[in-house]
């Protein structure tokens, strides 16, 4: 495998979208292969955009994905989707959370976003998240969920994640993480 | 057996610090830098202390290394400006244990209020600068400053920026060196003590330590060549060496790890074999102007890439050839997502009376800074820590003195701490009567929740003093009626404080208190676990 694998993780500050980009991160290095994991932080904790790139393969360099070369775009909110387009390509898989959260002094949420996706990336997976509340214990485990959802998608092996998510969430968690994981994993590709 | 992990740029700097043998650490937090402490602190048998500011920081650290203590001080690139004044001087007294200074500096203002380029400070304080490249280096570099630091009687300065602050890469550990015992602090003066007769000696001792820099820095590993071929070749440092591989696996590239001093001979030798030579760095023309000034002909350098912001992948790329990538569009207009107060913050209340005041908010470093934005708008001036202070008392100076007091400070607890204090002693010294409000939610909000002097525990945890407003505002000769506490969430108290110390002819000090939410429900997290 020469060519990296690039993943860009996207949403609103508060998601876990930090943890999730280390759990992968780790799963990678755990399989031998190089990786880096870049994401801006600071002022972004006070609600604003976040986003994580992750890459890994047999020698990566750059941290930061190149424009158009994104494998997967996971997006933990709807319009984030959008904000990162330019880190796109026609093949790149998009996934993302039907999930809409209004910034700060905005009223009225952007429309036709998943009818424009639809249309311009033929490999979309949409992730509704009210329809796992009965499959995990808490709306913070959606970001494992995500992780098991990736499994399907990436030359990792189940050990390696598991092995990953075991290093990075508190002990008392795990379980619970590791529940989120699977139910990630059986969601419908 | 080395163990590989995934570190930050921050936490590998700490690593490297501990295994070159430090044993203490200080700073002030400050984005991009402010992990670096919070993980050395962790370490067995290491002092860590957030100080008030970096001046503090510093001055801490050169007495811990005149007492023989490896140490490292940690800061923001704006930081270095708060800590000029020990630093130059520094530079001529030398250290005795290993100091290491890292300045994170943060090109594109990721969370700055300017994108000032800090390698101006090692070639003006003439002191020697490394910049690693990723998480290995930021470790092994550390270490190699340690070493030098000893070895050259130097203060050493680490330079990182956010990119690589931020970045987690694979790190492989090796076991910690010795600690030397700290011998404790022996007496020279004509070292240590800067009266101008012995500075003018330890001036001639700073240039020949630089030569002798200069020269080992030819044959340093960390200035290294990859050479493929002779038609263009690279100098670059840090991150932008990655950047630069990423689109040209195959570029010939001189690679810095030693900013300052430069390499000269290495440098002439690779200009001299290659057609054409292209600098890529980040912000100003550092090394470009440092390489023509060799007398060099066949560089170029920000005559192709922006001054402003920082470098990557795909900015070198178009710069150096016209071939773009074409992303996927769609046409919907997506709203920003802009940082904001947080929902339940206490510093809401206390912006929604300036609004409906009318009053000019002379601002400061902080969460409240989102207090310009709307639905707030209510800041008029912002410019570095404890400014607010300063600029309140220029603007009541210049303004008509009959018209009524329309301007107050606002800056959060941390900030008063850092650099407030003296402002306020001037305000207080030349009989001011602007209104200073302290916004004391009771931690260093924006940089993740650090203690300060007025959390009453230290970076360790461990319990300490809580600043007293009204002691601290009582010796400044403020009156008791003009120094006043209000919670912050009771939103005509504030009101009418404020109203009431507005139209008081003395100087005032409002501290309006409530803690943070976000370090409010960590802490109510901790007490159910128990801790």
């Amino acid at each position: 495998m020469n060519k990296p694998v690039n993943l860009l993780m996207v949403g609103v500050g508060g998601q876990g979208i930090i943890l999730a980009s280390d759990i992968i991160a780790l799963a990678a290095i755990k399989a031998g292969y190089d990786a880096k994991k870049n994401e801006i932080h600071g002022m972004s904790q006070r609600g604003g955009s976040v986003f994580s790139h992750i890459r890994y393969g047999e020698k990566i360099y750059s941290p930061v994905i190149p424009e158009g070369q994104t494998d997967i775009l996971v997006s933990l909110e709807e319009m984030e989707t959008l904000r990162w387009l330019k880190y796109t390509n026609k093949k790149t898989k998009i996934i993302y959370f039907k999930n809409e959260i209004l910034p700060a002094n905005v009223q009225e949420y952007p429309k036709g976003i998943e009818q424009a996706i639809n249309k311009s990336f033929p490999n979309v997976y949409i992730i509704k998240p009210e329809e796992l509340k009965e499959k995990i214990s808490s709306p913070k485990y959606l970001n494992t969920v995500l992780c098991g959802f990736l499994s399907n998608f990436l030359n990792l092996s189940k050990g390696q994640w598991i092995a990953a998510i075991k290093d990075k969430v508190p002990k008392e968690t795990y379980e619970l993480n590791l529940q989120a994981f699977e139910t990630g994993t059986k969601l419908k590709t | 057996m080395t163990t590989k992990q995934l570190l930050s740029g921050n936490e590998a700097i700490a690593r490297g610090a501990y295994e070159a043998g430090a044993t203490v650490g200080t700073g002030y937090p400050g984005t991009p830098s402010t992990e670096i402490l919070e993980n050395f602190v962790r370490y067995p048998d290491v002092y860590c202390e957030w100080s008030v500011n970096e001046k503090v920081a510093l001055e801490v650290a050169i007495g811990a290394s005149l007492a023989g203590a490896r140490t490292l001080v940690t800061m923001k690139h704006v930081g270095v400006n708060v800590a000029a004044d020990p630093l130059f001087t520094l530079s001529y007294i030398g250290i005795k244990g290993g100091l290491v200074i890292v300045s994170a500096d943060d090109p594109d203002m990721h969370s700055s209020q300017n994108e000032q380029d800090n390698r101006h400070y090692a070639l003006a304080a003439k002191i020697p600068m490394l910049e690693p490249a990723d998480s290995q280096e930021a470790k092994e570099f550390t270490k190699l400053a340690f070493k030098l630091s000893e070895k050259y009687d130097t203060p050493v300065f680490i330079r990182s920026v956010t990119r690589l602050a931020h970045t987690n890469s694979i790190v492989s550990h090796s076991k910690p060196t010795n600690r030397p015992l700290p011998q404790g602090f022996e007496r020279n003066i004509k070292k240590y003590v800067m009266i101008p007769a012995f500075a003018r000696l330890r001036h001639l001792e700073v240039e020949k330590r630089l030569a002798l820099i200069a020269k080992e820095s030819n044959e340093l590993s960390i200035n290294q060549t990859e050479i493929n071929d002779k038609k263009t070749g690279f100098i670059t440092s840090g991150v932008n060496y990655h950047y630069l591989k990423e689109i040209y696996p195959e570029a010939t590239i001189l690679k810095l790890g030693m900013i300052y001093p430069l390499p000269v001979e290495k440098i002439k030798k690779f200009c001299k074999i290659m057609k054409r030579v292209i600098i890529v760095e980040d912000l100003d023309p550092f090394l470009e102007t440092l390489i023509k000034a060799m007398g060099i002909t066949n560089v170029q350098g920000k005559k192709l890439f922006p001054l402003t912001g920082e470098l990557n992948p795909d900015i070198i790329r178009g710069s150096l050839s016209t071939n773009k990538s074409s992303p996927v569009s769609i046409n919907i207009d997506i709203p920003n997502r802009p940082p904001a107060l947080c929902p339940g913050c206490p510093h809401r209340q206390v912006f929604n009376v300036l609004k409906k005041l009318k009053l000019t908010v002379s601002g400061d470093i902080g969460c409240y800074t989102l207090g310009v934005l709307p639905p707030f708008s209510a800041m008029d001036t912002c410019i570095d820590m404890g400014a607010s202070i300063g600029v309140a008392q220029g603007i009541e100076i210049a303004s008509n003195r009959k018209k009524k007091n329309t301007v107050v400070a606002v800056l959060g607890d941390s900030t008063f701490a850092h650099s407030g204090i003296t402002g306020l002693l001037n305000a207080a010294y030349n009989g001011r009567h602007s209104l200073i409000i302290v916004l004391d939610n009771g931690t260093t909000a924006m940089t993740g929740m650090q203690p300060n002097p007025s959390s009453g525990e230290t970076i360790s945890g461990n319990p300490t003093i809580q600043i007293d407003y009204h002691k601290l505002g009582e010796s400044m000769g403020l009156d008791q009626d003009n120094i006043r506490e209000v919670n912050a969430y009771k939103e005509d108290e504030i009101e009418k404080n404020i109203t009431k110390l507005l139209t008081s002819e003395k100087l005032s000090l409002l501290v309006i208190k409530g803690l943070c939410v976000i370090f409010k429900t960590r802490r109510i997290k901790q007490l159910k676990k128990g801790k």
